[in-house]
């Protein structure tokens, strides 16, 4: 080391320098509740139980999606259509109760390939709410199939919808 | 007799400063004492620095703010602190007492006794400083007539003084030094 | 009327604790918001707006915490050490000459806790003592990374203390006083700042302020890696809340004390002209006073801004090894303060010429910078292929 090297004196003040210059510059932080970013059009998130263009539900309670998820987030109970309820479930059997844990669930997405009847999505413009009480983790059917006001269409350019705020989506449900 | 009595009426009408030094003496034997008879060795730095402490307070009732001051740096600021220092590497403990045989508490007693018995003849036959309180200048124990009677009058011991320090450095320096076959640490 | 001075006096000095107590306390949200600055982030913003009520919610948090004493620690020292930490911390303030004077009637209150004559001692036998709380506690927790960690920050202490003194005694010399309002009141005149009479002493006292503060880079008391924590590993609760919060208080101290000794205090420039004006203007009394406010301010703002610089550089540079931080402060420190004192005294002597220190900057400009041309340029370090 030259002496002017061993008086650290130069380098700390360049040290310093370098410092200050990042005091004074834009900080990249996110306000995270209040500001959310935009996730992507593939982020995986609430999850969805899809109805069809007639707003029949798609599952057929086939139990694929159960035997994908890693997790073993998913349960059902499987129940033949009734005559007359042709307008409710698309298929002959359809899934009675459906329910997915929330706590276990990795949102790997696993259940949304697995469905041979495109049936369960993992919304992208939607986050599963924090919760903090044992009752909000188990999402039912109420909670999870699709509202035929609030439909959710993957491929719509106009659903760049930040992830919406956790009490909004608690409405939802 | 007589005497004590004379000192418990002087004791009514002393000044605050009287009584100040009467409850700073006190608590300076109480902790004097208390080194001397402290079973842990930590305790009785402690105490000792304490002592100090009190012997600061004295300096700062005789108004000589500078050696008061000094006091603590020196005494209780460094040298306590390297007292502590060694003692807690020592790690001494409070039954670790097999360098008290019983010659040593004996020689202890022998020595300890020797020089009260010298200390007291020294102050019976010493003059005790007297002082006149009209004449008394209060800054007598200020920084500057210390720095004057200090490189005037007793120039040679003060810088006998530093030579010894020197010599004392140097030589930690010598016994401190890495010899060629030492081992780094 | 006594009286009235002792009000003022004492108002004084529960100012100047209360004070030193605030900016403490605000200090450490300082330092969060300027280690978050300085690294792009924006620091903590949730307690209250800015998030100016952290210090309190950090406090709280301490409190609630629980209070371990380890069963084979002794008991009362290790209650001890935090008190004494907080003690001696608190202690210093009290000679920092905050201001002029304050003009009440017939009387003239100057604005400090107690102007001892014998002030730069004080603060340094203050300074002295902050080593206790440390090592004590540390041996009080019966723990042998805690005792480490004692030892750690007393042999640094003290070895800095040594550089500390040292560069004082320079400024000592120029101004024939320990009192501090003589020392400020000496450096009437922006020229007669001690930074411009003493850059090297300067240095040396920042350096070592540093060290005595155990701010980085000579935080090494504090270490996770080899320390598990430092003194305070066994502390919990408000009694570590106490030893941080000294640190924090000593960090004030000492912008105070550098801004005294090297900065002029409450000093500034035409501080004469301004002083005149208000006196002027708005008679002895009221005039006075707020041209000691106005002093107090300034002071209060070159505090602030060594405050701030003892943050950015804790948050630029990297610590020292323990090893480097002694040779730093006996090979290096002590050498060079000595130096100083010297060419200080030599620069007294001949003509009272107070710049004198100034030669030794020059030459070792000089020396760097031939040194730095003549050295053989390093090759850049090449990768060996494997
Ligand atoms: S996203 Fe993955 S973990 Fe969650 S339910 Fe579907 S398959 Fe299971
Ligand atoms: S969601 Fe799809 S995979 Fe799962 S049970 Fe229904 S149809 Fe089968």
């Amino acid at each position: 080391m030259t002496l002017a090297e061993r008086m650290y004196l130069p380098a700390i003040l360049g040290g310093l320098g370098i410092t200050i210059r990042h005091f004074f510059m834009k900080k990249p932080t996110i306000q995270y509740p209040e500001v959310k970013r935009y996730l992507g059009p593939i982020f995986r998130g609430h999850h969805v139980l899809k109805r069809d263009e007639q707003g029949r539900e798609r599952c057929t309670a086939c139990g694929l999606c159960a035997v994908a998820c890693p997790a073993e987030a998913i349960s059902m109970v499987a129940a033949e259509r009734k005559k007359g309820e042709e307008a409710l479930y698309r298929e002959e059997k359809y899934a009675a109760v459906y329910e997915i844990n929330m706590l276990r669930c990795i949102f790997c997405g696993l259940c949304e390939e697995a469905c041979p009847k495109q049936a369960v999505y993992l919304r992208h413009d939607r986050m599963v709410p924090v919760f903090t009480e044992r009752d909000q983790v188990i999402y039912g059917k109420d909670r999870l199939v699709e509202k035929l006001d609030d439909r959710y269409i993957r491929n719509n350019p106009d659903a760049q919808a930040t992830p919406t705020e956790p009490t909004l989506s608690r409405s939802v449900g | 007799m007589n005497q004590f009595n004379t000192f418990l009426a002087s004791f009514k009408n002393l000044t605050t400063a009287g009584y100040l030094f009467y409850g700073l003496g006190l608590i300076t034997l109480i902790s004097a004492i208390s080194v001397v008879t402290a079973k842990n060795p930590i305790h009785s730095v402690l105490a000792l620095i304490f002592t100090f402490f009190c012997l600061t307070g004295h300096y700062m009732l005789l108004n000589a703010q500078f050696l008061a001051i000094v006091n603590i740096i020196v005494y209780a600021g460094a040298i306590m602190v390297l007292f502590l220092f060694a003692i807690m590497f020592l790690n001494l403990k409070e039954e670790d007492e097999e360098a008290k045989t019983n010659v040593t508490k004996m020689a202890a007693v022998i020595v300890g006794g020797v020089l009260m018995v010298l200390l007291l003849s020294i102050f019976n036959y010493a003059p005790v400083g007297t002082y006149n309180p009209a004449s008394f200048d209060a800054k007598t124990g200020l920084v500057e007539r210390l720095g004057i009677v200090l490189y005037s009058d007793y120039i040679l011991p003060f810088e006998l003084a530093s030579i010894l320090f020197l010599v004392a450095m140097v030589g930690a320096v010598m016994l401190g030094k890495r010899e060629a076959g030492d081992p780094h640490f | 009327m006594e009286l009235t001075v002792l009000v003022i006096k004492s108002l004084v000095i529960l100012a100047v604790f209360g004070i030193t107590l605030l900016i403490a306390t605000y200090s450490t949200y300082a330092e969060r918001k300027v280690a978050a600055f300085l690294q792009d982030r924006i620091g903590p913003n949730r307690a209250g707006p800015f998030g100016l009520l952290q210090p309190i919610a950090d406090a709280g948090k301490m409190f609630f915490k629980e209070d371990f004493i380890p069963a084979q620690a002794n008991k009362w020292l290790f209650i001890l050490g935090p008190c004494l930490a907080m003690l001696t911390a608190l202690m210093s303030s009290a000679v920092i000459p905050f201001g002029d004077s304050i003009r009440y009637g017939s009387f003239e209150v100057p604005v400090q806790g107690i102007d001892v004559n014998v002030g730069v001692l004080y603060v340094f036998g203050v300074v002295s003592l902050g080593v206790y709380g440390v090592m004590i506690g540390g041996w009080a927790s019966n723990n042998k990374f805690s005792l480490l960690g004692a030892i750690r920050a007393a042999s640094q202490n003290i070895s800095y203390e040594v550089a500390l003194g040292l560069s004082i005694i320079a400024i000592l010399m120029m101004t024939g006083s320990l009192s501090l309002r003589h020392i400020v009141n000496e450096q009437n005149g922006f020229f007669q700042w001690n930074v411009f009479t003493q850059p090297l002493g300067f240095v040396i006292f920042l350096t070592c302020a540093f060290a005595e503060c155990n701010r980085t880079p000579f935080d090494l008391p504090e270490c996770e890696t080899e320390l598990v924590g430092g003194y305070h590993t066994e502390y919990s609760s408000m009694k570590l809340g106490f030893y941080l919060f000294a640190e924090y208080i000593n960090m004030f101290t000492s912008s105070a004390i550098i801004s005294t000794l090297y900065f002029g205090g409450f000093q500034y420039p035409f501080m004469h002209q301004v002083h005149d004006a208000l006196v002027d203007s708005l008679g002895s009394t009221v005039g006075h006073n707020i041209a000691t406010g106005i002093g107090t301010a300034v002071l209060f703002g070159k505090i602030f801004f060594f405050i701030f610089f003892f943050m950015w550089v804790r948050w630029t540079i990297p610590r020292f090894r323990f090893d480097q931080l002694m040779n730093l402060g006996w090979k290096t420190l002590i050498p060079l303060s000595i130096l100083n004192v010297v060419l200080t005294g030599a620069g007294l002597l001949f003509d009272k010429f107070k710049y004198a220190t100034w030669l030794i900057v020059i030459v070792m400009i000089i020396m760097a910078a031939t040194n730095a041309i003549k050295a053989p340029r390093r090759k850049p370090v090449t990768v060996p292929q494997l």
